[in-house]
């Protein structure tokens, strides 16, 4: 039993929390891919910068969380997402537009937006410095335990107070992103324009009012995925870096320019993490009694070591360019 | 072809001239020698790249792993043989080992050829995967112990004691090797797929050569590598630097008009006709896939040679040193700010960024050394401790800004392509 509340743990509740996040990013990404036509690199880095804001604004206001019994990280997150929309417009003004205007190749748009990563790399760096930092400096990190009314179960189900908020903004965030999508003018312009941008133009659709949505969208939704997962783990300036390839896996696979297959993907690729190097000799250990003697239960039974977990999204990748390009819910292929 | 272009070109070659010069009066010889002999490995990453961005269009963002490709296996090839492992029981596991992966490999070879007894369709893509999977799962259980014993027992297998530009050639291949098998997939797609898939090959790379201790020695890191040409113990830096150079030099200018005459060969036209126009290409009958592959393994080839050189120069194979900034962006920045599709941009652009690039460190501590003093002395300010490390982490953001300042206002490079008009 005890193994059974393990695998719970390590693999339902940590699958489902990087699946979020990586939703939550991939829906950004995919957003940008099918209306701006290039993939954002400065994505993840956004995610970052948002992260950073949040905690600006946290140590600017300490207790304001516990005012309301929530940590001060996520209070102040609405704070963050206005920040990082409008910083997200400005960056396309600044680098993007001109680029745009000027009717070069959707490639150097990417070209464009790995200059800004950088930009945003040495900015974090400079101003935050490289050491790691908590939210939870001076709050206590609520940790819920739940008591598994089993005889044979002697340890608990753990999920910890920023898990739990992270679930819940990404039920809600998925669910406006639907309400918009579906029944705003905007946001259906914007799926017009995601699926025929040539068509969506000749309909009389004003393409920069779109382009800023997309923006502050992608924006908001960097700000939230990167904040709730700085309050889960630790906030630390490479903290992105590495999740852009899962993202970009997580937005391939679903398809490109549809969110709900980003949310697919993501949730897929965070569960084929965790799976991939979650130790199943743990859940094998208990049959033991029950095999002959000469099968001996090694004592790490996992399919990917951890140091070498970016193996799994890319895998993912590649296998889907090349049976399914256009990813499982039949995005674009541009 | 104008005057212009050439009066702009001998200017802008003066000028990274004088800074030389300068560099020369206020480091010393051996600092510059160092400098030059670093830009020249440079320079041939920037070929490469310019090969593929410029000739192709085709955006290659792991350049940071094959540089690392070239590295490894010039350290394997050219490091002094490790007598203690050839001696041990690791040795002959290791043999048993790679003759498990030949049969491992055979059986899926044999396993992708199941059409030919009938097995065909979604059927055979289900055996061909879950062959590979248990393929992959016996290959990561059989080693482990191996890679185990060998770390105990000698710490890591050694090298090979053969010619260093032995290491530097196969180098390139094996880079050039990986590039097909990525370009495979990924070509047939936008630029987009194979950024993103170059970019997590590049990261694959890092996080096996750095945690493969029995072949590398992880964050112990192999040195002293050998140089091709007598190393200074044997007869002083400027000696032993400038004959380095001099070596890379002669490989850049063979590069160089090897690329060169591609370029003006019918093989360049066609490459260009394919960037600019994929479509009127593919219906003048170019093989649009293979011709992109191509040109995609050559360049990563040529990345791979210039990454074993420039990692040679270092003398020491340090897998946590490849960082994506100092070998896939700052490659970006010199073809960029060169002239994409300009072969003499590309070294232009090597050479002179590389030279801003070390430049920078000095005026960055400068720089952030008196705002230190003015915000104390004013303010009352206090720095942070760490400030000069962070004052040299800022350097990224120059670089950053330097790719989408180039975009916007030099779209095509100080040295643009040259393009023929025929009136």
């Amino acid at each position: 039993m005890n193994e059974l509340i393990f695998f719970v743990n390590k693999v339902l509740i940590s699958g489902t929390i990087i699946g979020c996040i990586y939703a939550l990013g991939a829906i950004g990404v995919t957003l940008v891919f099918g209306i701006l036509r290039f993939a954002n690199f400065s994505h993840a880095d956004m995610m970052t910068v948002g992260a950073y804001i949040a905690f600006i604004f946290a140590s600017l206001m300490p207790g304001a969380g516990a005012l309301i019994g929530l940590p001060t990280g996520f209070v102040v997150l609405p704070l963050a997402i206005i920040c990082l929309a409008a910083f997200a417009i400005v960056v396309d003004r600044l680098f993007y537009r001109p680029l745009r205007e000027r009717k070069v190749r959707p490639v150097m748009l990417l070209v464009a937006s790995l200059g800004v990563t950088l930009m945003l790399h040495g900015l974090v760096r400079l101003f935050a410095g490289t050491s790691p930092r908590s939210f939870f400096q001076d709050e206590k990190k609520d940790v819920f335990r739940f008591d598994v009314p089993f005889e044979l179960a002697s340890r608990d189900i753990v999920i910890s107070e920023p898990q739990v908020l992270l679930i819940i903004t990404s039920i809600v965030c998925i669910f406006a992103l639907h309400w918009f999508l579906t029944h705003t003018k905007l946001g259906k312009a914007m799926r017009a324009m995601s699926d025929n941008a040539d068509l969506a133009l000749v309909s009389g659709i004003n393409t920069e009012k779109i382009v800023r949505a997309t923006w502050i969208i992608a924006g908001s939704l960097a700000a939230v995925a990167g904040t709730l997962l700085s309050l889960d783990v630790v906030l630390k300036p490479d903290l992105s870096f590495n999740l852009l390839l899962p993202i970009f896996a997580a937005a391939i696979v679903g398809g490109i320019g549809r969110p709900y297959g980003a949310i697919a993907g993501g949730l897929l690729v965070g569960f084929s993490e965790t799976l991939a190097i979650f130790n199943w000799s743990i859940l094998l250990r208990p049959s033991a009694e029950f095999l002959p003697e000469w099968i001996d239960i090694p004592a790490r039974m996992a399919f990917v070591p951890t140091e070498y977990k970016i193996i799994v999204p890319f895998v993912i990748l590649i296998a889907v360019l090349i049976w399914r390009p256009t990813g499982i819910f039949k995005g674009q292929v541009l | 072809m104008n005057i212009d272009q050439y009066r702009r070109e001998i200017l802008l070659f003066s000028l990274v001239g004088l800074a030389i010069v300068a560099i020369v009066a206020f480091f010393g010889q051996a600092y510059t020698l160092r400098m030059l002999a670093e830009a020249a490995c440079y320079a041939i990453l920037a070929l490469g790249l310019t090969l593929q961005w410029g000739y192709a269009g085709l955006f290659n963002a792991g350049g940071m792993g094959f540089v690392a490709i070239g590295g490894f296996i010039t350290m394997v090839v050219a490091f002094p043989v490790n007598d203690a492992f050839w001696g041990s029981e690791g040795a002959k596991a290791l043999g048993f080992f790679l003759i498990e992966v030949a049969v491992i490999v055979l059986a899926v070879v044999g396993l992708t050829q199941i059409h030919r007894i009938g097995i065909r369709g979604k059927l055979k893509a289900v055996c061909v995967m879950v062959g590979l999977a248990a393929a992959f799962l016996f290959f990561n259980n059989e080693l482990a112990p191996v890679a185990k014993l060998i770390e105990t027992e000698s710490g890591f297998i050694g090298g090979l004691g053969l010619p260093v530009l032995l290491g530097w050639i196969l180098g390139g291949l094996a880079a050039a090797f990986v590039a097909y098998w990525i370009g495979k997939a990924c070509l047939g797609l936008r630029a987009d797929y194979l950024a993103i898939a170059t970019l997590g090959i590049a990261e694959i790379i890092k996080a096996i050569l750095k945690n493969a201790d029995w072949l590398t020695r992880g964050t112990l890191t192999v040195s002293p590598l050998p140089w091709p040409v007598p190393t200074p113990n044997d007869i002083g830096f400027v000696a032993a630097r400038s004959a380095y150079l001099a070596l890379t030099a002669i490989m850049v200018a063979v590069i160089f008009v090897l690329l060169q005459r591609a370029y003006r060969a019918p093989w360049g036209r066609m490459m260009r006709a394919i960037r600019d126009n994929e479509v009127s290409a593919a219906a003048m009958g170019k093989d649009i896939n293979l011709r992109r592959l191509q040109i995609f393994v050559l360049g990563s080839g040529l990345i791979g040679f210039g990454g074993a050189a420039l990692i040679s120069f270092a003398r020491i194979f340090d897998p946590s040193g490849f960082t994506p900034l100092k070998h896939t962006f700052l490659v970006w920045v010199m073809v960029l700010v060169g002239g994409a599709g300009n072969n003499l941009g590309a070294i232009f652009g090597a050479v002179a960024v590389y030279i801003i690039w070390l430049m920078g460190e000095p005026v960055a501590l400068l720089l952030f050394e008196s705002v230190r003093e003015l915000g104390s002395l004013w303010f009352d300010w206090e720095a942070p401790a760490d400030l000069m490390t962070r004052a040299l982490q800022a350097r990224v953001f120059f670089v950053g800004l330097t790719i989408t300042l180039a975009l916007r206002f030099v779209p095509r490079g100080l040295i643009p392509e040259r393009l023929n008009k025929i009136s």
